[in-house]
C-alpha cells in the first residue's frame, strides 16, 4: 500500500465513485423532468408542473453535489496522472475541453433559468429551459464517456517520434464505436437510477398515504421509464457492449466471466467464485454454451479463456472484476423482472393498492446506484493493466514527482470532506421529501426551489 | 498556432479572474461590509445567480489548457499538487457554504456558513495569487519536465523553492488586495444603503494599498524574473499592457471619486486584465520558467499539443465561445440591477 501507483488508483477510484453517485441521478432525472414538462404542456394539467418543481428541487441539490465533486476529477488528470496527461492530453484534452466549453456553460446558464425563471419564462420558455438542461447534462455525459472510450479502445491516433500520441481525426475520436455503445449503456443506466428513485419516492408516499395524486404519477412514470430503460440496458446496449469487449479486449472478457480455459461451447457462470491461484471457478452454477452463443451467436464457437493470454496482460484484480460484473448483470436482470411485474400490475390497475409491490419499489432505491457503480468498476478494472488499452500501462501514467505520502494525505482529506458532504446531502434531500410536492403553481414553489441552488437570487 | 492558443488560454484565465474575482472578492469582504443577516443576504444574492457560471471559466480554462499545452498541464498540476488540492477543498467548502446557507438558517449555522464562505474566498484569492507568483518566478523543473514543490521551504528564492516564499507571498497579498477592491466595487454596484456605503468606502481605502503593492510588485518582479523587462525592451509595443493596467488603476480612483459605480468596476476589470496580460507578455514564449536550468523551461513550442489538434480545436472553441457569450449576456441581463433589501426574505 505504499507504492504511489496503488494510492493514485485508490484516489481516483474513490473520488470518481463518489462523484458519479450524483450525475447518474441528474442525467436520469433531467429526462424525466422533460417528460413531466411535456405532459404539462400537452395536457394542461397543473399537477405535472407541480411534480416537475418537486423533482427540480431534488435535481438542484444533486447537481450542486455533482459540480463540487466533479471539479476534482478534471484536476486529477494533471495532479495524479501527469505522464498520462502529457502523452494523451492532445487527444483526450479535446473532449474534456469541449465538455467545459459546450456542456458546463450550457448547464449552468439554463439551470438558473430553469430553477428561478418559471414565472418569467412562461410554460413554453420553461419547457425549453428544462430541455436545455437535459441537453447540457447528456452532452456532458457523452463527452466524458467518449473520453473513457478512447482509453478503452484508442482510435484516430498515430504515434510520434518520441512516443507522443497524436490525434489524426477529430470525428474519429468523437464517433469511436466503443463510445457510442458505452454511452447508450451508461445513459440507460442513468435513466434506470432516475426512474427507480422516482418510483421509490412515489411508493413511499403511497405507503404513508401522503401526496397521493403526485405519488401515482411518480410511480407510473417511474415504472414505465424503468421498464423501457431496464430492457434497453440488456438489449441492445449491454449485449453490444459485451461483444465490443469480446472483440477488442478478449482477455478482459475471459476475466469477467471467470473463464480460465479456452473452450468450444463455453458456458456462462451465473454463480461461482474465481480462484486465481488454482485458475478455476469454485462452486460454479453454469448455463452450458451460453457464453459462446452470446459472444459469437453460435453455440459451439470457441471462446478464449485466460490461459490464451500472457499473465502480464491479465487484469490485475480478477476477483473484483468478476464480482463487479456479476453484480451488475444480476441486478440488471432483477430490475427487468421487477419492472415487468410492476408494469403488469399498473396495466391491470392494481399497482397503487399492491402493498407488497410498493414496498419492493421503495426498497429498491439503492440498487441502481450499486449496479451503475459495479458497471463502471467492470469497465475500469477490465481495462487494467492498461491505462490506454494496448498503448500505456497504468504504472507508466502516474505523476513521477508526487510521493505516495502526499497522495495519502489528500485521499484522506477527500474522504473526510465527502463524509461531511454526504451527511449534509442526505439531510437536505430528506427535508425535500418530507415537505413533498406542493399544489398551487407560482411563487411558493419558486421560493423553495431557489433555496437549493444559487440561494435566493 | 501555439501563439494563438497561448493568447486564447491567457484570455480564458483573464476572464476567470475578472469574473470569479469579483465573487471571491465579495466573499472576502463579506463579514466586513455586511453586519447582520439581512445585509449578508444582500451580499450573497449579489453574486448568487452568477458565481457558479463564473467558476465554469476555471474548468473551461483548465480543459483548454489541457488539450492545447498538455505538457504544461501535466507539469504544473502535478508540481503544484498540494496547493491545488487545497484550492479544490476550498472551492468545495465555498460552494456548499453558498448553496446550503439557505437551508440551515438558525443563527449558529448562518454564522458558520458566513465564516466558511468568507474564509475560503479570502484564502482562494491568496492561493491564486501565489500560484501566479510561482509561474512568474519559475519552478525547479527537472530534465524530464516535472517538478514538485513543497508548500514552503525556507521562504527564499533559489532552486529549492516552496510554493510560498517572500515573493509569492507578496503576489498573493497583492492578489487579495486587488480582488478585495474588485469585489467591493461589485458589491457597491449591486447593493444599496449600508452595505453599499461600507463597500464603497472600503474600495476607496484599499485602492491606496493596491497602488503601493502594484509599485512594489512591479519593481521586485523585474528583479526576480529578468525576462519580463527584457521582453518589454525588445518589443516596445508590449508597453501597451502595463499602460492598460495603469489606466485602469487611475480610472478606478477617478470614478470612485465621482461615485460612478459601474465605471469604477469596469476600470477594475481593465486593471486586472492589464496586470495579467503584462505578466504573460513578459513571460512569452515561456509558459513555465525553470529555476534550475533555463534549458528545462517549458515554452509554447515544447509544451504544445500537435498541430492538427490545435487546428480543429480552434474551430470548436470559436463556436463554443460565441454560445458562451450569448448565455452570459442573457444571464447578466436577467439579473441586472440592484439587489433590493425588502426582498431579502425569499425569491428574487
Amino acid at each position: 500500500m505504499h507504492d504511489a501507483l496503488t494510492v493514485d488508483r485508490l484516489h481516483f477510484a474513490y473520488t470518481v465513485t463518489f462523484h458519479y453517485l450524483f450525475p447518474q441521478l441528474t442525467m436520469g432525472l433531467a429526462l424525466l423532468i422533460v417528460i413531466l414538462k411535456t405532459l404539462a404542456l400537452r395536457t394542461g394539467d397543473e399537477q405535472y408542473n407541480d411534480a416537475a418543481r418537486f423533482w427540480a428541487r431534488i435535481f438542484g441539490i444533486n447537481f450542486a453535489m455533482g459540480v463540487v465533486t466533479g471539479i476534482p476529477m478534471e484536476f486529477q488528470f494533471g495532479t495524479n496522472w501527469a505522464q498520462f496527461s502529457r502523452a494523451a492530453g492532445g487527444v483526450i484534452g479535446q473532449t474534456l475541453g469541449m465538455e467545459g466549453v459546450f456542456s458546463f456553460f450550457l448547464e449552468s446558464s439554463f439551470l438558473g433559468l430553469f430553477l428561478f425563471g418559471e414565472k418569467r419564462l412562461g410554460p413554453r420558455g420553461h419547457w425549453w429551459a428544462a430541455l436545455m438542461v437535459f441537453l447540457g447534462s447528456w452532452m456532458s455525459g457523452y463527452l466524458i464517456v467518449v473520453t473513457d472510450a478512447w482509453m478503452q479502445n484508442p482510435v484516430a491516433y498515430r504515434l510520434g517520434p518520441n512516443g507522443e500520441i497524436i490525434l489524426t481525426s477529430f470525428w474519429g475520436l468523437l464517433l469511436n464505436p466503443w463510445g457510442i455503445w458505452q454511452y447508450a449503456h451508461n445513459m440507460s443506466g442513468a435513466v434506470i437510477t432516475g426512474a427507480f428513485v422516482m418510483a421509490a419516492i412515489g411508493a413511499f408516499y403511497l405507503l404513508t398515504k401522503q401526496f397521493q395524486t403526485y405519488a401515482k404519477t411518480f410511480v407510473r412514470i417511474g415504472v414505465i421509464a424503468g421498464l423501457v430503460a431496464a430492457l434497453f440496458q440488456i438489449i441492445p446496449s449491454g449485449d453490444a457492449q459485451g461483444r465490443m469487449i469480446a472483440r477488442h479486449q478478449p482477455v478482459t472478457m475471459a476475466a469477467m466471466e471467470g473463464l480460465f480455459e479456452t473452450q468450444k461451447g463455453a458456458p456462462i457462470a451465473v454463480v461461482g467464485q474465481p480462484d486465481v491461484d488454482n485458475q478455476r471457478l469454485d462452486n460454479p452454477l453454469e448455463i452450458p454454451r451460453a457464453l459462446s452463443f452470446l459472444t459469437y451467436r453460435r453455440w459451439m464457437s470457441e471462446v478464449k479463456g485466460l490461459d490464451a493470454f500472457p499473465q502480464q496482460d491479465w487484469p490485475d484484480n480478477i476477483p473484483l472484476l468478476y464480482y463487479s460484473y456479476h453484480i451488475m448483470v444480476g441486478l440488471g436482470t432483477i430490475f427487468i423482472a421487477m419492472m415487468i411485474l410492476a408494469a403488469w400490475k399498473l396495466w391491470r390497475g392494481t399497482l397503487y393498492d399492491s402493498r407488497g409491490m410498493l414496498w419492493a419499489l421503495m426498497l429498491s432505491l439503492p440498487f441502481p446506484y450499486i449496479a451503475n457503480t459495479a458497471g463502471w468498476m467492470t469497465a475500469e478494472f477490465g481495462r487494467q493493466p492498461w491505462l490506454i488499452y494496448g498503448l500505456m500501462r497504468t504504472q507508466a501514467g502516474i505523476s513521477p514527482q508526487v510521493s505516495s505520502g502526499n497522495v495519502w494525505f489528500t485521499l484522506i482529506g477527500f474522504m473526510g470532506m465527502y463524509t461531511v458532504l454526504s451527511i449534509l446531502f442526505l439531510f437536505m434531500v430528506y427535508r425535500v421529501i418530507e415537505k413533498g410536492p406542493e399544489t398551487a403553481g407560482g411563487s411558493k414553489q419558486n421560493d423553495s426551489a431557489s433555496e437549493f441552488f444559487h440561494e435566493p437570487g | 498556432m501555439q501563439t494563438v492558443w497561448f493568447c486564447l488560454v491567457a484570455i480564458m484565465v483573464a476572464m476567470y479572474v475578472v469574473l470569479d474575482g469579483f465573487d471571491l472578492g465579495a466573499g472576502a469582504i463579506h463579514l466586513w461590509v455586511a453586519r447582520d443577516d439581512g445585509e449578508r443576504q444582500q451580499v450573497i444574492r449579489s453574486i448568487g445567480p452568477v458565481w457558479d457560471g463564473n467558476e465554469v471559466w476555471l474548468l473551461a480554462g483548465g480543459g483548454t489548457l489541457y488539450f492545447a499545452f498538455p505538457a504544461l498541464y501535466a507539469a504544473g498540476f502535478s508540481g503544484f499538487y498540494l496547493p491545488l488540492m487545497i484550492v479544490l477543498w476550498l472551492l468545495i467548502l465555498r460552494g456548499i457554504a453558498v448553496e446550503f446557507r439557505g437551508h440551515l438558517t438558525t443563527p449558529v449555522w448562518l454564522r458558520f456558513w458566513d465564516v466558511v464562505f468568507s474564509g475560503s474566498s479570502l484564502l482562494l484569492a491568496v492561493f491564486f495569487g501565489a500560484a501566479l507568483g510561482n509561474v512568474v518566478r519559475g519552478v525547479p523543473l527537472n530534465d524530464q519536465g516535472y517538478f514538485f514543490e513543497a508548500l514552503w521551504t525556507n521562504f527564499r528564492l533559489g532552486t529549492n523553492t516552496g510554493i510560498l516564499d517572500w515573493y509569492t507571498i507578496i503576489v498573493g497579498v497583492a492578489a487579495l488586495a486587488t480582488l478585495v477592491l474588485h469585489g467591493a466595487l461589485w458589491v457597491a454596484l449591486k447593493t444599496e444603503n449600508a452595505v453599499h456605503d461600507r463597500s464603497f468606502s472600503l474600495a476607496h481605502g484599499v485602492w491606496w494599498i493596491v497602488l503601493v503593492l502594484t509599485i512594489v510588485l512591479t519593481a521586485i518582479t523585474f528583479k526576480v524574473q529578468p525576462g519580463v523587462p527584457a521582453n518589454l525592451a525588445s518589443h516596445p509595443w508590449g508597453y501597451f499592457f502595463p499602460a492598460l493596467a495603469l489606466s485602469g488603476l487611475a480610472g478606478m480612483l477617478w470614478f470612485i471619486r465621482k461615485r460612478d459605480e459601474l465605471k469604477s468596476f469596469l476600470a477594475s476589470c481593465i486593471y486586472i486584465v492589464g496586470m495579467l496580460t503584462s505578466a504573460v507578455f513578459g513571460l512569452y514564449p515561456l509558459v513555465l520558467p525553470a529555476s534550475t536550468n533555463p534549458a528545462y523551461s517549458l515554452t509554447v513550442d515544447n509544451a504544445k499539443a500537435p498541430d492538427y489538434g490545435l487546428r480543429v480545436g480552434l474551430a470548436w472553441w470559436i463556436v463554443g465561445m460565441i454560445l458562451v457569450a450569448a448565455y452570459h449576456f442573457h444571464v447578466y441581463r436577467s439579473f441586472a440591477g440592484k439587489v433590493k433589501i425588502e426582498e431579502s426574505g425569499k425569491g428574487y
